[in-house]
């Protein structure tokens, strides 16, 4: 399956996309953002650093040694949900965080983080892998403004005692008359709509739809439709980690969403995961650094120490994801079978992915004709779905 | 002794069974888990370990957290004893205008959402406190939880006043005590058990508050729940929970004698 | 020592003694300065918003007035919905909380030995040490498909209900117990033993005495217990998250929109609110609050 990904024209990747084909992303772009300043060199460290993260991304492992060499005491808080990350990031208590894309384009537009000085992140590299650069959510009107940390994709996991095989469609969650109902988990989260969208696009392309986070108001009735028809053959929606495992490992879910990471802590020979042919959606997390932040020097140097190989590979495995700092799959044999189990180098896996990005009004599909839904639209259609 | 039939003595008894069962079932779970050899709690448990105790006991973090945790429950309680205690009395003795408004004040913060308390909270601090040059941190906490809290000592306090013997405070200070005197001699003594099951309340709710204590908790300060949430977050350790959740349980003994013991006295007279 | 010697001693408390609005304000000055001034203020800038707009383009928050999003809470079905759900799950934890406090509270008070007694008055409140989100974890394991529940019960093939709203009920029962049957329990711990007697010698047996003396006199206490089962229902939505399957609550549209539409979120917490202010309307009327 051929796609066009999602990335703007910007940075490197600018002219390789204009040529690859894809109509809707070769025209500029452009969103309104305020326009906050981009820090110009580094100065003192200020000897804090406040950041706000997913469980696992900050461990004195790695901490100790950044603390050591810059004098930035670490504190960390970890959030639960995408929203309480833009929450609490909003709070100005916090100078960093590590957003995922569905809450990076959401902070960037509501101008609580700052565009990126990339001179002041050495580190930041050709190393860095190719899906993970220059994506919209975190690269806007041509400004960077994250830092790729790694990514996972949103696979579909199976118990293959029940279901016999890998399932090989998605329609096993969706369609009403699934072997599964009741047996079936989904995310619960507003975002979960785009994994409707991706099943629209291969099932209705009348529909139009082109991009996921680029659903007009016809097209966001389509997959809420979808979504209610799922609702009732949906046996517990999870957003956390503990409850999907839990789920699967105690036999109420038999077929749902998953990560690969979520797999491996099931640790269960008969729970398997797919990307079916439809494809799928994925969470890309990056940093990035607030506006108000009174510790930016402390936050570029967190930044561009996390963003070498060893530091990036060592939170992406002790999260459970694809480091964005590829150099690290060859470091030795471990850590070549942790990239090759989250295909960390296969940007042909990553190619069938959508990197989670908040919708807004314009559409990042690139259309102007039409005025696409804003999550706050996929928030409200979030609630009529589940009732 | 109350003079009950032998089969309501008998009913009685099979639904104390009833709840005990319901209470400590989900409870042996959790408590059984602790030597589950697995990253994460199941059942039935596939093998045996005590592999989560090692790591428990070597983890500075979870001490951490148990100590805050401790603190924060300590202060709230504390703010809330004085406070809910007041608001008792005024509500209890006197007849006034707004009487059910103060009452729905003191319900509010517990009737909300946690994530309502918590974003007030961390709004004001950080739009209001922060620019004004006071950096309330650690004590943002105490203050959140403290709101939520007073409602436990309040109620408790409120019940057992409202049933107490008014003429018995008249009779002390016709006797010449004074209000200080009166309220140690008479009225104290009186509601001390209902104060110390307010009081433990108030402790065990602060204690395992989550969502308030996410946006109010300054940054790199865990709190115990919030220690717990980070791991279930990233459940490659999970099962250390449950050995966490065990040894406060058998911690938890010691202010549970204590509260006994206030009210044994009383129940012995 | 009388007490005409010792009354000039106490200045203050003679004036307080004959000042009763004095003593009111005395009493309530410190809680209400914390509750208004700490809580009330802040609560308010928050809640304001819900008569604000949102600007769909920013997403930022603009001063006005609307009462739009009060009436999408009633004409939205969804949001309807959730709301009455949201009611008849937090009634229905206070009834099997009041169903099971009041037996226990009269057989530790009443009819348990000392020893008995002070091992049950330890045992309901220790539960409340394991850690919130652990007991999720632990009504999880017990009413997963293959928990505990069904395993203990599938001799009797009897099979539990799945993840849904009678397993958040009890969830939310099983968390928040303690805080109904403590002051249930004290209460008729300290009803006066000859209460009993007497209404015994009056040839009442046990039962007739239970409804007809021990109820009123502990209404005050189950009241104050259901106020905390009902308000803490309210406003979960943890639990349904995690034993819910795909119920929703309140707290979780709440919770999702408070920093995308502060205005909605607002407006939904008008509605727990609006529960809480009935529910001590309700209290009143019956006039157990006044009563005892």
């Amino acid at each position: 399956m051929r796609r066009s990904k999602l990335a703007l024209p910007a940075l490197l990747a600018a002219s390789a996309l204009v040529l690859s084909g894809c109509a809707t992303s070769s025209g500029e772009l452009t969103l309104t953002v305020p326009d906050v300043p981009m820090k110009a060199e580094l100065g003192a460290f200020e000897g804090e650093l406040n950041i706000v993260n997913w469980s696992g991304f900050v461990d004195p492992k790695w901490v100790d040694p950044f603390t050591a060499e810059t004098g930035c005491v670490v504190n960390s808080r970890v959030a639960g949900t995408s929203d309480e990350m833009v929450t609490l990031m909003r709070t100005g208590e916090y100078d960093i965080v590590s957003a995922s894309g569905d809450a990076a384009l959401r902070l960037i537009v509501g101008g609580d983080v700052a565009p990126l000085n990339m001179d002041l992140i050495p580190n930041f590299s050709d190393e860095i892998a190719e899906g993970m650069k220059g994506q919209i959510y975190d690269v806007v009107n041509g400004k960077p403004y994250g830092v790729p940390i790694g990514r996972g994709a949103n696979l579909l996991q199976y118990n293959e005692t029940v279901t016999g095989g890998a399932p090989e469609s998605w329609d096993v969650v969706w369609e009403a008359d699934s072997p599964y109902a009741g047996k079936i988990t989904a995310y619960d989260a507003p975002i979960y709509i785009a994994d409707a969208a991706v099943y629209l696009m291969s099932t209705k392309p009348e529909l139009g739809i082109t991009n996921p986070y680029a659903l007009d108001e016809t097209q966001l009735a389509a997959a809420v439709e979808l979504l209610k028809q799922q609702n009732t053959i949906i046996g517990e929606y999870w957003s956390d980690p503990v409850a999907q495992i839990t789920s699967f490992v105690g036999g109420n879910t038999v077929v749902g969403t998953s990560w690969e990471i979520l797999k491996k802590f099931a640790a269960q020979e008969n729970l398997k995961t797919t990307l079916p042919k439809e494809g799928s959606t994925g969470w890309y997390d990056t940093w990035l650094v607030s506006t108000t932040s009174p510790n930016s020097n402390c936050a570029y140097a967190w930044i561009d120490y996390t963003s070498q190989a060893s530091v990036n590979g060592a939170i992406a495995m002790n999260f459970g994801m694809a480091p964005a700092n590829i150099a690290f799959c060859a470091t030795d044999a471990d850590t070549q079978a942790h990239c090759d189990q989250f295909a960390a180098e296969d940007e042909a896996f990553w190619d069938q992915v959508w990197p989670w990005t908040t919708p807004i009004e314009e559409c990042v599909d690139g259309r102007t004709d039409v005025k696409c839904t804003s999550f706050q639209d996929w928030t409200n259609a979030w609630v009529t779905v589940k009732g | 002794m109350l003079r009950f039939s032998r089969t309501s003595r008998w009913s009685l008894m099979a639904i104390v069974a009833v709840v005990l069962i319901f209470m400590y079932a989900p409870l042996s779970v959790l408590i059984l888990n602790a030597f589950n050899e697995r990253q994460i709690s199941a059942w039935p448990i596939p093998e045996w370990s005590f592999k989560w105790w090692a790591v428990a006991f070597e983890s500075e973090p979870i001490r951490a957290a148990l100590l805050n945790s401790a603190i924060v429950a300590l202060g709230a309680m504390t703010i809330a004893m004085l406070l809910g205690s007041l608001v008792a009395f005024a509500l209890s003795k006197y007849e006034f205008f707004g009487k059910g408004t103060v009452n729905l004040l003191v319900v509010l913060p517990i009737a909300l959402p946690g994530v309502v308390t918590g974003v007030a909270f961390s709004n004001t601090y950080s739009n209001f406190l922060t620019p004004a040059g006071f950096q309330i941190g650690y004590f943002g906490m105490i203050v959140a939880h403290a709101t939520f809290c007073i409602v436990m000592v309040f109620n408790n306090v409120f019940a057992r006043l409202k049933r107490m013997n008014p003429s018995l405070q008249e009779a002390s200070m016709d006797l010449g005590e004074g209000l200080w005197g009166t309220f140690r001699l008479v009225t104290f003594p009186q509601f001390r058990t209902a104060f110390a099951a307010g009081a433990l309340l108030a402790f065990a709710l602060s204690f395992d508050e989550v969502v308030v204590t996410i946006f109010t908790a300054p940054p790199g300060v865990d709190t115990l729940p919030l220690w717990i949430l980070k791991e279930m977050a990233r459940p490659n350790q999970a099962s250390v929970v449950n050995v966490v959740a065990t040894v406060v349980i058998v911690l938890s003994l010691i202010p549970v004698y204590v509260s006994q013991r206030l009210s044994r006295t009383e129940n012995e007279k | 020592m009388s007490a005409i010697q010792k009354a000039p001693n106490r200045p203050l408390s003679t004036y307080l003694h004959k000042r009763p609005n004095t003593r009111l304000v005395a009493l309530l000055a410190l809680p209400m300065t914390w509750l208004v001034g700490v809580y009330i203020i802040s609560l308010t800038l928050l809640l304001v918003t819900a008569f604000w707009f949102i600007d769909p383009f920013t997403s930022k928050v603009i001063p006005g007035f609307t009462l739009e999003n009060f009436v999408n809470i009633f004409t939205v079905p969804a949001y309807f919905a959730t709301s009455m759900r949201t009611l008849g799950i937090a009634i229905a934890v206070t009834v099997v909380c009041i169903l099971f406090a009041i037996p226990l509270g009269i057989f530790m008070a009443k009819i348990a030995r000392p020893w008995v007694r002070n091992l049950l008055a330890v045992a309901i409140t220790l539960p409340l040490w394991a850690g919130y989100l652990v007991k999720l974890l632990a009504m999880r394991l017990t009413f997963t498909e293959e928990g505990l529940f069904n395993w203990l019960m599938a001799p009797f093939g009897i099979s539990g209900p799945g993840f849904g709203i009678p397993v958040t009920i009890l969830t939310l029962a099983y968390l928040w117990f303690p805080y109904m049957a403590l002051p249930v329990f004290t209460a008729i711990r300290q009803l006066p033993l000859n209460l009993f007697d007497a209404s015994a010698d009056l040839g009442a047996k046990g039962w007739p005495t239970v409804f007809r003396m021990v109820l009123p006199l502990i209404t005050p206490a189950i009241i104050a217990g259901s106020v905390f089962t009902f308000s803490l229902s309210l406003g979960d939505y943890l639990a349904a998250r995690f034993v819910g399957g795909s119920t929703q609550m309140i707290g979780s549209i709440i919770a999702s929109n408070i920093n995308l539409n502060p205005p909605v979120a607002a407006a939904f917490s008008m509605v727990p609110i609006a529960f809480v202010v009935m529910y001590l309307m309700v209290a009143r009327r019956t006039g157990s609050l006044e009563r005892m």
